[in-house]
C-alpha cells in the first residue's frame, strides 16, 4: 500500500511536469533541431568563461550591434562580478568612446556627451520603425534573446531536461542558427529558422574579427562566443545563482535528513 | 477552533491576558492538542505545504512590488530591472514565478487526494467548498500575476482569456470591454490585474482560515474514511506528530522546490514571454501556464465559442456537486475497487488532457481531447452517482485504531516510513 | 499516547535541539535577501556621481544641481560673501567650522542643499546673514552654508567634489 502510495505521487509529480514542460516547449515548425553543445556555464557548477565572454563581447560589438539593440546591457555590467569582467578603468574608457543624449540643460536643449558607465547600451536606431525603414526589417533586441529562444526536445526528453538540468537551448538554437546558412543560392535560407527564412544575411565569416588572445578566427568559433555572451546578457547572475543553489540544496538535505530522524524519534512508540 | 479550550497558561501574566484574549488558547487546541488520527499518510501534509506556499507567495510578492512599475512602458523593463540590479532581486522573482507553480503543484495533490478518499463526503461538504473557492482564488491569482510582467505571452493570454468571456450573448462585448478599460489588453487592464493580483492573496488567506476552522469543527478524514470513535484509541495530538511530520514534508517540497528556482528556473515558463509585449505580433504558439492546461483543452475540445466556454468553467464548477454526486456510502477508495480504477482513470485523463492543451488544436489532438474531456465528465456525473449504487465495497475496519493494529505484519516497515 | 513526554526538556536530546538550531538558521537566512533587497540596487549605485558645468555661472548667483535625488546648491560667491564668511568668529558659531575647511576655491561654495533640521530645501540669498533661510522651521544659514540662528544642529553638509577643469564640476 505505501509502495502504490509512493508510486502514486510520483506519477502525480511525472504528470505534472509533462504538463508543465509540454506547455513550455516550442514548436520550430520547419527548422532542424539544433545539436546540444557543451558549455562552461551549464550545469549545477557551471561557470562562465571570462575570456569566452570577452570575445563574445567583442563580436557582438563590432558585428551584431550594428544592427541589433541591447537595451538591457549597462557599460557598468562589463566589469561585474559573473560577466566578462573588463577593468572599470576599461569600461570607462569603452563608455567614452560613444555619445550619448542628456538634458535638457539651462537652455532647455537636449545635448550629446561622452559616455559613462551607468548609462545603457546605445541602440544603433532609436525604435524598431526605424529599423525597419533603414534595413527592411526591425532586429530583435538581443539583451534576453538566449531566454527568449529555444527548441522543442519533444515526449519525453523535455522531462529528462529538468532533471539533467539542461537549460542552454536558446544558446544552442543560437549558435545552431548562426552557422545554419547552408545554401549558398539562397542567402535567406536557414536550417535553423522557423520556415527556413531569415532577414538577416549570415553575419559571421572567417577572419572577421581580430581575436587578440590567439583563439581561431572562424565563424564557428565567434558563434559559440557570441552565443555564451548571450547567455550571460541574458541571466547575468547566472554564476551566483548556481552557488547560492549548492549551498541551499545542502542546507536542505541537512535539514530534511535531521527532521527526518525528529520525527521518527517522535513517532517511535505509535503505531500508525 | 474545535470548541472551548481547556488550555491554562502557566504564568499569571498569560492568564491574564488570556482571560482577555483567548488566543493563546485558541492556537493550542487548533495547533497543539488537536487531534489527528494516528493513520494519516504523507498525503495529508499537503495542507501544511500550502500553508507554507501562500506565505512564501505573499511574501516574495510584498518585497517584489518594492521595485515593480505597473505601467505598460516600464513594466517589462522593471522585471528586468528586478532581474538584474535589485539586491537578490532574481531569487525573489524565480521564487515567486517557479512558487505559482509549486503551489498549483501542490494543490492538485491535495485535492486528488480529496477525491481518492473521499474527504468531501459528509460531513466535510462546506470544508470542501471552501476548498473549491480557494483553488478558484488561486486561478484567478495566477493569470493575472502572469500578466504583470508584460512579455508576450502575458499579453496574449491575458488577451485570449478575457476574450472568453466575450461568448456571453448579449452583454459578451460590453463585459469583455469593462474588463480591459478599453478597447484592447492595455494599461489600464494592466493596473487593474496589479491591483487584483495583490489583493486576492488576501481573500485567499481569508478563505484558508475559515477552510482550517471547517476543517477543525469536522476533524480530518483519513486513509480508511472511518471516523474517529475514540480520541484516545484513535488519534494523536497535532503536536508534536503532525507538526514535525509536516515540517519533514514541507522542507522535502523546498528542496523540489530549490531545484526549480536553482537550476532550471525557466523551465516552467515559457520563452516568449522574454519577449517584450507586442499589441501587433501574435507568438505562433500561444499557450496557458501549465495549470490551466487541462481547462484549456476541454475549451478548444468543443467547436463551438460559447459551448467550449461553459463547458471550461463548467469542468471547475463541477467540482462543487461533488458530496452530493457522489452516492457511495464508502469515503476511501482503499476500499472501492471499482472506483479506484476509475480514479487513476481520471487522473490519466487530466494530465492528458493537460498534455494536449499544449498542443496545436488539431487533428488527433482534438479528437483526443473530444475524448478525455466526455471521460472528465462523465466521471462526475455518471461514474459516481452510479458507481456508489452498484459497487461492492470491501469490508471496513471497525475503527482506526483496529486497521493500524491490524496492519501489525507491516507495522515495522511502516512505522519507518510514516 | 505516553511519549508525547519525550518533548519535555528533561528528554529532549541532541537531536532535536541540532533540529530546532537548523531551522532556526535557515529562516536567519532567508530573511537577508528579504532585508536586502531594500539596499539601493546596482543601478542606483552607478548613478553615485554627477558632473556640472560652472562655465555660464555669474558672479552672486546660485546653481541647483540634482544629485542622488536631493538638490545640490552650488553658490559663485561675490567678493563680499567670501569676506563675511571669513570674518566670522568661529568659536562663537553653533557648529564651529571654518570658511577655509567647507570650500576648496574661495569664489566656489557647494553644499547639499537639505536643512539639517528636518529635511526642508532653505532659500537662497534669504535671512539675516545673506545666506540661506529655511521656511519650515526659521533656520538660519550664512554664505559659507553655516547655522546662524534657529533649529537646525549642523552646517549644511558639504558632498565630496571635486573641480574636473574651471569649468566643470563633478560631484561624488
Amino acid at each position: 500500500m505505501k509502495t502504490m502510495k509512493k508510486l502514486g505521487l510520483a506519477a502525480l509529480l511525472t504528470g505534472t511536469l509533462l504538463v508543465a514542460g509540454g506547455a513550455s516547449a516550442q514548436d520550430h515548425g520547419g527548422g532542424h533541431v539544433p545539436a546540444r553543445q557543451s558549455w562552461s556555464f551549464a550545469g549545477p557548477f557551471g561557470t562562465f568563461d571570462t575570456a569566452q565572454l570577452q570575445r563574445g563581447f567583442q563580436v557582438f560589438r563590432e558585428v551584431c550591434s550594428n544592427c541589433h539593440s541591447m537595451t538591457k546591457l549597462n557599460f557598468r555590467n562589463l566589469s561585474q562580478p559573473g560577466g566578462p569582467q573588463f577593468s572599470e578603468a576599461q569600461v570607462k574608457a569603452l563608455a567614452a568612446e560613444y555619445k550619448v543624449q542628456d538634458g535638457p540643460n539651462e537652455d532647455g536643449k537636449m545635448f550629446e556627451r561622452n559616455g559613462r558607465p551607468s548609462d545603457a547600451w546605445p541602440s544603433p536606431y532609436p525604435n524598431a520603425q526605424a529599423a525597419r525603414a533603414a534595413i527592411g526589417a526591425a532586429p530583435p533586441d538581443m539583451s534576453l534573446l538566449a531566454k527568449a529562444r529555444s527548441y522543442s526536445r519533444g515526449f519525453p526528453m523535455f522531462l529528462v531536461d529538468a532533471v539533467i538540468q539542461y537549460q542552454e537551448h536558446g544558446v544552442d538554437y543560437i549558435y545552431a542558427l548562426l552557422n545554419g546558412y547552408s545554401k549558398n543560392d539562397d542567402p535567406t535560407w536557414n536550417d535553423y529558422m522557423p520556415g527556413n527564412h531569415i532577414a538577416m544575411a549570415k553575419p559571421l565569416s572567417d577572419g572577421q574579427v581580430d581575436y587578440t588572445d590567439g583563439s581561431p578566427k572562424t565563424s564557428q568559433q565567434y558563434a559559440r562566443d557570441v552565443a555564451a555572451f548571450l547567455m550571460w546578457s541574458a541571466e547575468p547572475h547566472l554564476e551566483q545563482r548556481k552557488k547560492t543553489g549548492f549551498r541551499v540544496m545542502a542546507f536542505l538535505i541537512l535539514l530534511s535528513s535531521l527532521l527526518y530522524f525528529t520525527k521518527k524519534k517522535i513517532w517511535a512508540n505509535v503505531a500508525h | 477552533m474545535s470548541g472551548p479550550s481547556t488550555y491554562v497558561p502557566k504564568s499569571a501574566l498569560g492568564r491574564w491576558f488570556e482571560s482577555r484574549l483567548p488566543i493563546m488558547g485558541l492556537i493550542h487546541s487548533s495547533f497543539v492538542s488537536y487531534p489527528t488520527p494516528k493513520n494519516l499518510n504523507y498525503f495529508w501534509t499537503f495542507g501544511g505545504i500550502l500553508s507554507l506556499m501562500l506565505g512564501v507567495q505573499i511574501i516574495t510578492g510584498i518585497v517584489l512590488v518594492m521595485h515593480y512599475t505597473p505601467h505598460v512602458d516600464h513594466a517589462f523593463a522593471s522585471v528586468e530591472q528586478i532581474m538584474r540590479d535589485v539586491n537578490w532581486g532574481w531569487f525573489l522573482r524565480y521564487t515567486h514565478a517557479n512558487g505559482a507553480s509549486m503551489f498549483f503543484i501542490a494543490v492538485y495533490i491535495h485535492m486528488l487526494r480529496g477525491l481518492y478518499y473521499g474527504s468531501y463526503k459528509a460531513p466535510r461538504e462546506v470544508l470542501w467548498i471552501l476548498g473549491v473557492i480557494i483553488y478558484l482564488l488561486m486561478m484567478a491569482t495566477g493569470f493575472m500575476g502572469y500578466v504583470l510582467p508584460w512579455g508576450q505571452m502575458s499579453f496574449w493570454g491575458a488577451t485570449v482569456i478575457t476574450n472568453l468571456f466575450s461568448a456571453i450573448p448579449l452583454i459578451g462585448e460590453s463585459i469583455t470591454t469593462w474588463l480591459w478599460g478599453g478597447y484592447s489588453v492595455d494599461n489600464p487592464t494592466l493596473n487593474r490585474f496589479f491591483s487584483l493580483h495583490y489583493l486576492l492573496p488576501f481573500m485567499i488567506a481569508g478563505v484558508v482560515i475559515l477552510h482550517v476552522w471547517a476543517l477543525h469543527v469536522v476533524g480530518q478524514n483519513n486513509p480508511t474514511g472511518v471516523e474517529v470513535k475514540n480520541v484516545e484509541r484513535d488519534t494523536l495530538p497535532f503536536t508534536p506528530y503532525a507538526t514535525t511530520k509536516d515540517g519533514f514534508a514541507m522542507s522535502v517540497f523546498l528542496i523540489f522546490f530549490a531545484w526549480f528556482i536553482f537550476y532550471v528556473p525557466n523551465f516552467l515558463g515559457h520563452p516568449d514571454n522574454y519577449v517584450e509585449a507586442n499589441p501587433l505580433v501574435t507568438p505562433a504558439h500561444i499557450v496557458p501556464e501549465w495549470y490551466y492546461l487541462p481547462f484549456y483543452a476541454i475549451l478548444r475540445a468543443v467547436p463551438d465559442k460559447l459551448g467550449g466556454v461553459i463547458a471550461m468553467f463548467s469542468a471547475i464548477l463541477v467540482l462543487v456537486f461533488l458530496p452530493w454526486l457522489d452516492t457511495s456510502r464508502v469515503r476511501s477508495a482503499n476500499y472501492r475497487p471499482v472506483y479506484k480504477m476509475f480514479f487513476w482513470a481520471f487522473v490519466v485523463a487530466c494530465i492528458g488532457l493537460g498534455y494536449l492543451g499544449a498542443q496545436p488544436p488539431e487533428g488527433i489532438y482534438v479528437i483526443a481531447s473530444r475524448l478525455l474531456a466526455v471521460y472528465y465528465f462523465g466521471f462526475f456525473l455518471v461514474v459516481m452517482p452510479l458507481l456508489g449504487l452498484f459497487e461492492t465495497p470491501k469490508p471496513l475496519p471497525a475503527s482506526i485504531a483496529d486497521s493500524v493494529l491490524g496492519k501489525g505484519a507491516h507495522a515495522s516497515q511502516a512505522s519507518a516510513q510514516g | 499516547m505516553s511519549t508525547a513526554s519525550s518533548v519535555e526538556p528533561t528528554r529532549r536530546d541532541f537531536l532535536f535541539i541540532a533540529t530546532g538550531a537548523t531551522a532556526a538558521v535557515g529562516a536567519a537566512s532567508i530573511a537577508w535577501p528579504l532585508i536586502s533587497q531594500m539596499n539601493p540596487d546596482a543601478s542606483t549605485l552607478a548613478l553615485a556621481s554627477t558632473e556640472v558645468d560652472i562655465g555660464a555661472l555669474a558672479v552672486g548667483s546660485i546653481l541647483t544641481v540634482k544629485w542622488r535625488g536631493k538638490p545640490v546648491f552650488v553658490r559663485h560667491r561675490t567678493k563680499k560673501e567670501i569676506d563675511e564668511a571669513q570674518a566670522v568668529q568661529v568659536a562663537t558659531l553653533p557648529d564651529p567650522q571654518t570658511d577655509a575647511s567647507r570650500v576648496k576655491k574661495p569664489e566656489w561654495l557647494v553644499v547639499i542643499g537639505v536643512c539639517t533640521h528636518l529635511g526642508c530645501v532653505p532659500l537662497g540669498h534669504q535671512g539675516e546673514y545673506d545666506g540661506w533661510f529655511c521656511p519650515c522651521h526659521g533656520s538660519v544659514y550664512d554664505t559659507s552654508g553655516r547655522i546662524r540662528q534657529g533649529p537646525a544642529p549642523r552646517n549644511l553638509d558639504v558632498p565630496a567634489y571635486e573641480f574636473v577643469s574651471d569649468t566643470k564640476l563633478k560631484i561624488g
